[in-house]
């Protein structure tokens, strides 16, 4: 039976359908729509638009891109991360300084970075082959060849994402309790050990949960991409996320658009649940 | 100059009616030399009062076509006591930001800028113009072609402020040269011409490629082209594909079969154009593959490469004052073809004499929704935007993106005015008006859908272009896509809109 109390609820519930479950309803109801660029109501054509997504060849190739991409660019954020983190936990001289520095990369905006990222990588114009050049290395096709654009994308996802591994990672280090490490030294254990067989282990939980929010994040790279390749040379740099939008925004398949985002997102959720409950078996040793 | 602008105004003077106000206030605080006589000049657009109502106009970003919106408006705001609020968007937002009101039914603009090939996609909304601006002194003036791009099933929708094509700019520094044309000469055994073929414009491209031939110490390329997937491409490749595969003797289609909607994109013609394409690439400068627009247009007009084709931009950032090649480049119509795929015969025609195929590269127009509550406001601010007066005055500026669009554009003085060299404007104004007497242009695929046709094609071209397929798979698996397109959008549908492309190409119209 409702009661009173029950009202109190009412604002969080109408948010929660506002901001989530109106669009998600919306967008089931349009991906069995034929809505294009010639057809605007929301017509029903039963399951066509997912029947074009399985057999749709540059989606499944664009999301085993975006897989490559995000578990090299991920590993090597939470690598990276992890060794800064580590390097500014212990008091280091400048050690206030080297931490905003190092935040400075995620406060700016995607595009705008991509933007300058371009530039340094322009063949003929940037500083990057400017710079190789000095050491005796040739010009380098960091856009014009398939291996070069797909470097190029890793290094700006890199460079933009590893602080945030690093502000988490850091948190955690603080956290962390003491007794353990004193333990650890009271057996004799040095900086190696202790870093496998105390920190990384009270580490496991953080993580679990920074890599799995950077792997949603990087699952939906998009902007990256847009400005720095547009998805080339060829299809080399498609993602899952830039092809979605290219169908949507640009071809103006709307239908069809909603049918691959949902199923990209149904995807995603497996994908991330079993990922999730691996490193939860890795490095906790248990499933949550 | 001065004459020019005179006798501009004179003809102008006559053919418009009595009604028009000639201008006695003085209105170069807005930025124009001079106000012009005509139908929506300075002076007559004073005299009109809009004062409490506003109009709402969307557009590009800032510079290109957004900057003139933008400069207009403030102006017409100031003139009539209008409100008009401009909004700007990216090119990738542009078509969903008006499509979606349009298909909800939405009254959200008043006035839209676009890319003129959406036409076929947007025609259903849009108002038609009516008789009094059609019989505007300015839009008079408009060339024939740009009337076309304008006119769907005979009714005029949406009003020119733009006209673009692609065509082949040069270093006269370097063809002109006598020392380097007998060094070509010797090495090549073929004389140093303007290329009339796109076989002899990818052999001159690399000849000179990666070498300092202006001598400033740093390596010059020989060809600087849009090759970036998604930023235009697709029209780069029409341009080198289109004296293949569009026959002089051919009617009926030249992306698809008329008669069956059948699509031609990976016909022999268009198969040979892309080969050319893909070779051209090691002519490029470092980097080249991923030019955008943006790219070509520094390549070129900063001095990097020899030749380039693609609309007006780059050639007016060469002719700039502060341009180190002002005036050491020349225009010529794009390169043609000695032998042309005869889809009726089935086989290849050779050509004697190179055929040309100009294409009318779509550029910008502007329309009036037929929603709008606010449509003669929204007429009169795109009369007053393309006035004469404002029309000169943005052709002079590289960023506005306004290129010559009416007859009166084309005139050596005014562009000699302008500090370009003899040649420089003479090459610039014939290739630019040999275009509208050709019979046999190829303009854009104007349908329902067209960007579903171009980005697949883009697509395509780029996979073949790294290297991922073969030209005729990767065109093969073009024709596939359209065809599935055009199912799903409608024969009929499709056939109907691709006739109006039809008889402009085939001189119909």
């Amino acid at each position: 039976m409702l009661s009173s109390k029950h009202f109190f609820l009412l604002p969080a519930f109408l948010t929660l359908v506002a901001i989530i479950l109106f669009p998600l309803l919306f967008t089931i109801r349009v991906s069995f729509s034929s809505w294009d660029v010639f057809q605007s109501g929301l017509d029903y054509i039963g399951g066509k638009n997912y029947g074009r997504v399985f057999a749709d060849e540059r989606f499944w190739k664009s999301l085993g891109r975006l897989s490559l991409l995000s578990l090299i660019s991920v590993s090597l954020q939470y690598t990276l991360g992890f060794a800064l983190a580590l390097a500014v936990w212990k008091q280091v001289r400048g050690g206030r300084f080297l931490r905003v520095l190092f935040l400075i990369p995620m406060m700016t905006t995607p595009v705008v970075m991509s933007v300058i990222w371009r530039t340094v990588f322009h063949e003929s114009l940037g500083p990057a082959n400017d710079i190789l050049g000095m050491f005796g290395v040739g010009a380098v096709p960091w856009l014009s060849s398939a291996t070069g654009a797909f470097i190029s994308v890793l290094i700006v996802e890199v460079w933009q994402w590893t602080p945030f591994m690093f502000l988490l990672l850091l948190a955690g280090l603080v956290s962390l309790p003491r007794e353990p490490y004193l333990a650890a030294a009271i057996d004799g254990a040095g900086t190696w050990r202790t870093f496998w067989q105390v920190t990384f282990p009270l580490m496991a939980p953080i993580t679990i949960g920074a890599l799995i929010i950077r792997l949603i994040e990087a699952s939906k790279i998009m902007d990256t991409v847009y400005v720095l390749t547009s998805g080339g040379p060829g299809t080399a740099t498609e993602t899952s996320s830039y092809y979605i939008y290219i169908r949507g925004l640009r071809d103006f398949q709307i239908g069809y658009s909603a049918a691959l985002s949902l199923v990209y997102l149904v995807i995603m959720i497996v994908s991330l649940t079993v990922i999730a409950k691996l490193l939860l078996r890795l490095l906790v040793g248990k499933v949550g | 100059m001065k004459y020019r602008f005179t006798t501009s105004a004179s003809v102008l003077a006559i053919i418009a009616s009595s009604a028009v106000p000639v201008s006695a206030q003085d209105y170069t605080r807005f930025g124009i030399e001079q106000d012009l006589p005509g139908t929506c000049s300075y002076a007559a657009t004073d005299a009109k009062d809009y004062s409490g109502r506003t109009l709402n106009i969307i557009t590009h970003a800032i510079p290109v076509i957004g900057e003139p919106t933008a400069l207009h408006a403030e102006q017409f705001a100031e003139l009539t006591g209008a409100e008009v609020n401009v909004v700007h968007v990216p090119f990738g937002d542009l078509f969903q930001r008006i499509m979606i009101p349009f298909q909800s039914e939405q009254n959200a603009y008043d006035v839209m800028f676009y890319p003129s090939l959406w036409i076929g996609d947007f025609s259903r909304f849009l108002a038609n113009v009516p008789e009094a601006y059609v019989n505007s002194t300015g839009m008079m003036d408009v060339t024939p072609s740009f009337t076309g791009v304008a006119t769907w099933n005979g009714e005029m929708i949406q009003y020119p402020m733009d006209g673009d094509r692609h065509y082949l700019k040069f270093r006269t520094d370097v063809f002109d040269n006598v020392d380097v044309q007998a060094k070509y000469l010797a090495d090549t055994g073929n004389q140093l011409t303007v290329p009339a073929t796109w076989e002899e414009y990818n052999q001159i491209a690399a000849y000179f490629n990666a070498s300092d031939w202006d001598g400033d110490g740093e390596l010059n390329y020989g060809s600087a082209e849009v090759a970036k997937r998604d930023d235009l491409m697709f029209s780069a490749f029409i341009s080198r594909a289109a004296p293949y595969a569009k026959h002089p003797d051919v009617q009926g289609g030249f992306f698809f079969d008329l008669e069956t909607m059948e699509p031609l994109i990976n016909t022999p013609g268009f198969v040979r154009g892309l080969e050319l394409f893909i070779e051209a690439q090691a002519s490029f400068p470092p980097g080249g593959t991923n030019f955008g627009l943006g790219d070509e247009i520094f390549s070129f007009g900063g001095g990097q490469t020899l030749m380039s084709y693609s609309w007006d931009d780059a050639y007016i950032q060469a002719n700039q004052e502060d341009s180190r090649i002002r005036n050491m480049v020349a225009a010529a119509p794009l390169p043609g073809a000695s032998e042309v795929w005869n889809r009726a015969t089935g086989a290849w025609d050779t050509f004697e004499t190179p055929n040309r195929a100009p294409y009318m590269t779509w550029g910008w127009s502007s329309a009036v929704s037929s929603m709008s509550e606010e449509q003669e406001m929204g007429f009169d601010f795109l009369c007053f935007f393309s006035n004469e007066a404002n029309a000169e005055h943005d052709m002079q500026i590289g960023r506005f993106g306004v290129n010559p669009y009416r007859n009166s554009h084309f005139d050596v003085d005014y562009w000699k005015g302008q500090g370009w060299a003899d040649k420089t404007a003479q090459t610039y104004v014939t290739t630019l008006s040999e275009m509208e007497e050709s019979q046999n242009r190829v303009f854009d695929l104007r349908v329902p859908g067209v960007s579903q046709f171009m980005s697949s094609m883009a697509n395509g071209v780029a996979e073949a272009m790294a290297g991922q397929k073969t030209a005729q798979e990767a065109l093969d698996d073009v024709a596939k896509e359209w065809s599935e397109i055009t199912d799903r959008i409608g024969k009929e549908r499709l056939r109907d809109a691709y006739a109006n492309v039809v008889t402009l190409e085939d001189n119909e119209g």
